[in-house]
């Protein structure tokens, strides 16, 4: 009767819930979930859940895409409603009937992607929906005095109540969205993913500002695919898995990450890059760019990619790097400077000019860049090859399916059924698809922008070795991320971009991370320094 | 599905990483009926259920006419004759209507479409024109349509104009120009073959509405089956992945208000055989019209999603009501309140009541299975 589940059954991880080993955290227990279930069609999202947050933790939640924690966020946020199981809140039974009735409960939940109104001030963000009026009007000084006390208990006094959101960086409107669950006197806050979207030195202020709020006695769900981040700021972690819980309760500084890797995935694998091959795989020139500028994005980059070769672009969000890809792959166009495809220049700002002498590209942003959201993974998949499957103008769904199909099985995306919208995939098999597209046709020059950004490790460990084996077989790549270790893993050689320039090119055996931090972080130039 | 075996180029890089799992036989043969029984509506389930919605629609209104006058449904060649009646009064709109769609689709809008077919209208029936015979005025018809359409598209591909804006001064000059062409006068057209095409029948079905037929045919073939139709889905739902994945949104953009232009054009060649004549003012409000049936049958506003299908339900809906109106002698004034109220409550019911169930069709064959 279950349907759903895909099929998919390598259970290693059928043993008991572990449950907490000691009190490490003194909080009365505010929420309890106890065999949550939560079916849409054809998907049994949620399979029994079960979640113990206490006050004053921060509660790790840990899983691979798929295995049900945006359902999950979605139900205490009173987006859905349970199909059964128990959700007691504070001490009483609780179903939230809107987001609106959770937010008067006391949880205010972060999304991945911000819902702020970019052209509505800090102060209405922060108010939205329930603002300090009289008589109708709004009373806006007073919503500006106690916005500028919650940033000021942020630790952000620095940020004007007036401005307009659209004018702050990523960390700033993180910090609105924060202001805003504290508007709501929050005594749980749900934050998805906050560090995607931060740069490495944010991601400590956004740890202290989490250590501020628990030591008020709020709780936190914290969800996070990196390990690292979990160790450090979390205590308590548990992991999900096809829509249930593997294990509850389990220390987030201590337990080993080969623990929380089978429970998450049902297999042992380790965060791994695929080795590199023994020999120089590197082939004939394939890009070359020299003196590429846009004022005020990046100056005079030049660099080359080699087939076969793995090149990558360390640095942080605003050093250009994006920038760079997108002005190389024609989406934008360049003020100085030429782009060379196997010898031949391509016009500037032409993405056509680019995909037609070989290039694809996996934009940073999956949804608003990559995807049709509501059209079938394999119109996705083959958004950029599909004139190549018709005859004379007419299209052959067939052919296409069938391609995609291959794409399908050798990504090994999940769910498998080409024809569902691309919308139902979690964000790792949405990457597949992106990337997927160009496995499809001629590509010579992959541009890879943030191509792990928000996908777990097991999905992550795929895409490595995706991408390391379409370089065996000759394809020329270009990464960015803001990863170190992902750069440096992956890449044959890594250059790294601060301020618009590159500062260093170096095969990635010669660098570290510490070094190459050293080196994206300004001030702290070491050219030619020791590896 | 059938057609398995891959061909040459294109997939040499598909067959990445040697194991490919297993395939359940039981899962393969699913799909198989899957893509059997979507074969006829594209590929998308929901455009086909909200059809049938329409279909109800329409089994609605003709009963309220079965019921408002049984004595003349009574006659069965009163009825042929009357649906017949029905579809040549949405052929002209229909053409409009299937222009219009794509324009939609595409994540646009056409404001100007009743103000081309008068410029059309108008330029094929002057007496220059007029002595080029038949084919000089179908010509002109066509080639004016078209023209203005790129006219369209240019201004807002490559002048960066809002769709809205840019049609919206189109509207405002085509009608001017029909104006001053025409010199404000009713322009009667004297060429016997084009005024044939409103009154001749083939096997007792008026030419018109073939010809609705066909540019439904064709509009449904080009939008479900070309990869024009899948630049336009592409275009209209995500401008920024389509651009990234080397589709040249801008000439496509041209090419959809070059579409709606031509339509326009052929649109222009039915009302002026209909009306014998063509001036300024006809094909009043009928980018209203064709909106409107866009918007009942399915097509979203926002665009990267529609139906051919829907629109013309969706204009065969309107007309209905017309007709409705007609048979029981009632005013024009009733009837376009009535329409206005057709249009909200069309829109409401599709957001609620057919959503809510497909999603249980939906779930009861997922509990099933």
């Amino acid at each position: 009767m279950s349907a759903g589940n895909d099929g998919e059954e390598i259970e290693v991880t059928n043993e008991p819930l572990v449950e907490a080993p000691a009190d490490t955290v003194a909080g009365e227990v505010v929420l309890r979930l106890t065999d949550v279930v939560k079916t849409f069609p054809g998907v049994r999202a949620l399979d029994g859940v079960q979640l113990e947050v206490r006050a004053g933790e921060v509660h790790c939640l840990l899983g691979q895409n798929g295995a049900g924690k945006s359902t999950l966020i979605k139900v205490l946020a009173g987006v859905h409603r349970p199909d059964s199981g128990e959700v007691v809140w504070r001490g009483e039974p609780a179903a939230f009937a809107n987001p609106q009735a959770a937010m008067r409960a006391g949880i205010a939940t972060i999304y991945q992607e911000l819902d702020l109104v970019e052209d509505l001030s800090v102060a209405e963000n922060a108010f939205l929906g329930h603002e300090p009026r009289r008589l109708g009007f709004v009373r806006r000084g007073h919503m500006a005095r106690r916005t500028r006390q919650i940033l000021a208990r942020l630790g952000h006094p620095e940020i004007p109540p007036g401005r307009l959101v659209r004018h702050l960086p990523a960390a700033g409107k993180q910090i609105v969205s924060m202001a805003r669950a504290l508007s709501h006197e929050a005594r749980l806050i749900i934050m998805d993913e906050p560090s995607a979207v931060l740069a490495h030195d944010e991601v400590g202020n956004l740890f202290r500002i989490i250590r501020e709020l628990t030591a008020q006695g709020i709780a936190v769900i914290y969800i996070s695919h990196r390990l690292e981040e979990i160790r450090e700021i979390g205590d308590r972690v548990t992991v999900l898995k096809d829509g249930r819980t593997t294990a509850a309760n389990l220390p987030a500084r201590d337990t080993p990450t080969r623990d929380l890797v089978s429970r998450m995935t049902g297999r042992t694998i380790e965060y791994v890059f695929p080795d590199r091959p023994a020999d120089d795989p590197a082939g004939a020139e394939l890009l070359r760019v020299e003196g590429l500028t846009r004022h005020g994005e990046f100056a005079d980059v030049s660099l080359d990619v080699r087939a076969g070769e793995i090149v990558g672009i360390a640095g942080l969000v605003g050093s250009g790097r994006s920038e760079l890809l997108e002005t190389i792959y024609g989406a934008r166009r360049a003020q100085a400077g030429t782009v060379r495809m196997g010898g031949r220049t391509l016009r500037p700002g032409s993405v056509g000019a680019a995909v037609r002498a070989g290039m694809g590209m996996a934009p940073e942003e999956r949804k608003s860049q990559a995807l049709l959201l509501g059209e079938p993974i394999y119109r996705n998949v083959t958004l950029a090859t599909f004139g190549r499957y018709a005859r004379l103008g007419f299209t052959d769904a067939g052919r296409e399916r069938a391609a995609a199909d291959r794409i399908a099985a050798s990504l090994e995306l999940r769910p498998r059924d080409v024809r569902r919208p691309v919308r139902t995939l979690s964000g790792g098999n949405q990457q597949k698809v992106v990337v997927g597209r160009w496995l499809l046709g001629d590509t010579r020059l992959l541009l890879l922008d943030e191509p792990t950004r928000g996908v777990d490790v097991g999905a992550r460990a795929e895409l490595y070795q995706v991408i390391r084996e379409l370089a065996a077989r000759g394809v020329g790549v270009l990464l960015v991320s803001s990863e170190v270790p992902e750069v440096l893993g992956l890449a044959d050689r890594v250059l790294v971009m601060r301020e618009g320039r590159v500062v260093r090119e170096a095969p990635a055996g010669e660098l570290d991370e510490n070094t190459v931090l050293d080196l994206v972080m300004a001030g702290s130039l070491m050219e030619g320094a020791p590896a | 599905m059938s057609d398995m075996t891959p061909t040459a180029a294109p997939e040499r890089a598909a067959d990445l990483p040697a194991q490919s799992p297993p395939v359940d036989p039981a899962e393969t043969a699913k799909a198989d009926a899957g893509a059997r029984l979507s074969w006829w509506r594209g590929d998308g389930g929901e455009g086909a259920k909200r059809n049938l919605g329409l279909l109800a629609t329409l089994v609605v209104l003709v009963v309220i006419g079965i019921l408002t006058r049984p004595d003349l449904y009574g006659d069965a060649s009163w009825v042929w004759g009357n649906t017949l009646t029905i579809l040549k009064l949405a052929s002209v709109v229909g053409v409009v209507t299937v222009g219009m769609t794509f324009v939609i689709i595409g994540g646009g809008i056409d404001l100007s479409v009743g103000a081309i077919v008068a410029l059309a209208g108008v330029w094929c029936t002057t007496v220059a024109t007029q002595s080029y015979g038949a084919g000089g005025m179908i010509f002109s018809a066509l080639t004016v349509g078209l023209a203005v359409g790129v006219v369209n598209g240019l201004l807002i591909s490559y002048g960066r104009l809002v769709p809205f804006i840019a049609t919206l001064a189109m509207m405002v000059a085509a009608r001017g120009l029909a104006a001053e062409i025409s010199d404000k006068q009713t322009q009667v057209s004297n060429d016997s073959f084009i005024n044939g095409i409103a009154t001749v029948k083939l096997l007792g079905i008026p030419l018109l509405v073939y010809i609705l037929a066909a540019v439904v045919a064709a509009g449904w073939v080009l939008l479900n089956r070309t990869t024009f139709g899948r630049r336009t889905v592409a275009v209209g739902g995500n401008p920024e992945a389509a651009r990234l994945a080397g589709i040249n949104v801008r000439r496509h953009t041209v090419l959809l208000y070059a579409l709606s232009g031509l339509c326009c054009g052929i649109a222009a060649i039915m009302l002026t055989a209909q009306a014998t004549s063509a001036q300024a003012a006809m094909a009043n409000l009928y980018e209203l019209d064709a909106i409107a049936a866009a918007i009942i049958g399915g097509t979203l506003l926002s665009g990267g999603r529609g139906t051919i299908i829907g629109s013309l339900l969706g204009v065969i809906i309107f007309s209905t009501i017309t007709n409705l109106f007609a048979i029981n002698g009632l005013s024009t004034e009733a009837q376009n309140m009535v329409k206005g109220g057709i249009i909200v409550a069309a829109v409401l019911v599709q957001q609620v009541q057919f959503r809510s169930l497909s999603q249980f069709l939906t779930r009861n064959r997922a509990t099933t299975t």
